[in-house]
């Protein structure tokens, strides 16, 4: 084959690149542009890492107490000072990233699993199925936020897997939701009425054609709800009702602060900060991701 | 709208008959004999015997269902494993603290939240829009539980301010627990709303951005109309339509934001009453409780529907 005939191949493969990675190389592009999203991808990058390799490099273990230097407050050796039985609030800290993400990252997966089969099945079929499982969401959305988590948790009993469970079950409704109408939308397009009169499956056209062209909305409102499950999920810990003692969880942690505000606010200050800058950052990083997924936004 | 309002009315029915079912069904999802339980690992079998009956626990399960939804229309929720009382008189003092602090908040969040969005989106791109913004991205990653620690921390128990300050010899102005003075309402009210604040002002921020860019404001600057009648008369009027409905889904996350708020605060609300019962394994008080916050969600939301289609004439109501 001459060199002109290659260079003409490639040519064509460049203009006939698959839409679908045509559309995910347009959404790096402008995520790459958006400089608050890249600060937050990088933030969460970095709590991963910190979270996978911390805590082989803790100066002390979580669970090591030192009654002697109980609630001390910022020092050289302990950066965060200790709590009330003396453990080192820094390594403990480092600990309880990983429970954070844990929660956040599985809580989330589970339920906009859960949400998106939902979701697809009810604009994918519609009818009475699509009318049973819509008013099922509207159900779950009819519990104030943090209530229906903790009505959950309350009958489950309180531990962190049940706090995962909680916080998955409010998602559902926010993603079904979504992807219903996504599917709807994709459903009414000529090109599926084609593959289903080439006699395509349902299950074909679904994780073929349906899923990829609802995957976007779902990244953005994943990223936005890992936030929310980290907020829910530390408040439930500190009632008490999530992860259990001597567990290094930041919500917990916060809940043994309060009861030494006076003497060492320091005890309580920490694990909140740090419950900030987590959500903070999956917060920037959605907020980039719905942007650069907008497709009313201009380049 | 007289059709719009019925049919809005008939679709809330399916709703709370599910609402109902689950929070029923939260007694019957305990693993092992919610009586037992109730009644304590040890206690004797005529105790828990009595409760199960009180409970109408050996009754068919549909039975369960319509005794419960019988006696609850007409007000009976039950009575309390730890007091006795009936749960409707346990909840009704408490729901209208809890009401009370999610008002507050709610008027501090849209006075914070329209003021930091009008002057975000009139001054576009400025250091004032750049900070305000980021200002709310940490209002809105802020867990509330720990800006009450914080607040309770700066302002109730203080820090010793240096002696040449005058008047003051330190900071401990508000109290750190229960409600009713404004020393009081004021940290739990700020703890609750800025949440709110910071959703708020971004929601303004963007719709007025939306609403400023239509030809109507652009008419209205070049028939030479003032900057502020521009913004104030013409361009948020319409801004507001939208927020109007972020207002009131705020109102409803609040009064189960106030569950945390009320714990950090030790205010006698409804949030308080469900966490304290959940301990102490009082289910009948849980499940009234998590009743009446699903209940009062679902009517605000419908307010705030209703409301939105009433602003926003353009939405054809049938």
């Amino acid at each position: 084959m001459s060199e002109p005939a290659i260079e003409n191949q490639s040519t064509i493969m460049n203009k006939t690149t698959h839409p679908l990675l045509q559309s995910w190389k347009n959404f790096f592009r402008k995520l790459s542009k958006n400089k608050a999203a890249l600060v937050g991808g990088f933030l969460i990058l970095f709590f991963i890492v910190v979270a996978l390799i911390g805590p082989y490099f803790t100066p002390y273990q979580p669970d090591t107490t030192d009654v002697v230097n109980k609630l001390q407050p910022p020092t050289a050796d302990h950066w965060f000072g200790t709590d009330h039985h003396g453990r080192d609030i820094f390594s403990r800290i480092i600990h309880g990233m990983s429970i954070t993400l844990y929660v956040g990252f599985f809580s989330v997966i589970l339920g906009a699993t859960a949400g998106v089969v939902l979701g697809i099945i009810a604009g994918y079929y519609g009818g009475r199925i699509d009318a049973f499982i819509m008013r099922c969401m509207d159900v779950l959305l009819a519990f104030p936020g943090i209530l229906l988590a903790l009505a959950i948790v309350s009958v489950l009993g309180g531990s962190l897997q049940n706090v995962i469970i909680a916080v998955a079950v409010f998602s559902i409704p926010v993603f079904a939701r979504i992807v219903r109408g996504s599917t709807l939308e994709t459903r009414k397009l000529e090109y599926i009425d084609a593959i289903k009169a080439l006699g395509a499956s349902d299950f074909r056209i679904i994780f073929k054609h349906i899923l990829p062209n609802v995957s976007s909305p779902i990244i953005v409102q994943a990223t936005l709800n890992i936030a929310t499950a980290v907020l829910t999920a530390s408040g439930l810990s500190f009632l008490g009702l999530g992860a259990q003692p001597p567990t290094p969880e930041w919500g917990a942690m916060l809940a043994d602060g309060r009861n030494y505000l006076y003497n060492a606010p320091h005890v309580a200050f920490f694990p909140g900060v740090m419950i900030v800058f987590v959500v903070l950052a999956f917060n920037i990083l959605g907020d980039g991701l719905r942007d650069a997924l907008d497709p009313k936004m201009k380049d | 709208m007289f059709t719009y309002i019925v049919r809005r009315l008939v679709q809330t029915i399916p709703v709370l008959i599910g609402v109902t079912i689950i929070v029923f069904s939260l007694m019957h999802l305990i693993p092992g004999d919610p009586a037992q339980i109730m009644a304590g690992e040890s206690a004797p079998k005529e105790q828990v015997e009595n409760i199960r009956e009180r409970l109408g626990l050996n009754d068919p399960y549909p039975v369960q269902y319509w005794n419960y939804i019988s006696n609850a229309v007409q007000g009976d929720l039950g009575s309390s494993i730890r007091s006795g009382r009936s749960v409707s008189s346990e909840i009704g003092g408490r729901l209208m603290v809890t009401i009370e602090l999610a008002f507050y908040s709610t008027i501090l969040s849209v006075f914070l939240g329209l003021i930091a969005g009008i002057v975000s989106a009139t001054k576009q791109y400025s250091f004032q829009d750049v900070s305000l913004m980021i200002l709310a991205l940490f209002g809105l990653s802020m867990p509330n539980f720990w800006l009450g620690l914080m607040l309770i921390n700066w302002f109730a128990i203080g820090f010793d301010l240096p002696s040449w300050v005058p008047f003051l010899e330190n900071t401990s102005w508000f109290k750190p627990s229960g409600w009713g003075s404004f020393q009081q309402v004021l940290l739990p009210v700020i703890t609750l709303g800025t949440g709110g604040a910071a959703i708020i002002a971004r929601m303004t921020r963007s719709s007025m951005l939306d609403v400023i860019d239509e030809d109507y404001i652009r008419t209205a600057r070049a028939k030479g109309a003032k900057e502020r009648v521009v913004i104030y008369q013409h361009a948020l009027k319409n801004a507001l339509i939208p927020v109007v409905t972020v207002v009131g889904l705020q109102f409803g996350a609040l009064l189960g934001g106030a569950v945390l708020t009320e714990t950090v605060f030790a205010i006698n609300g409804l949030g308080k009453l469900i966490i304290d019962s959940i301990r102490a394994r009082d289910f009948p008080i849980v499940q009234g409780g998590v009743l009446v916050a699903a209940l009062v969600f679902v009517a605000v939301n419908l307010i705030v529907d209703m409301a939105y289609r009433f602003l926003n004439k353009r939405i054809d109501l049938n």
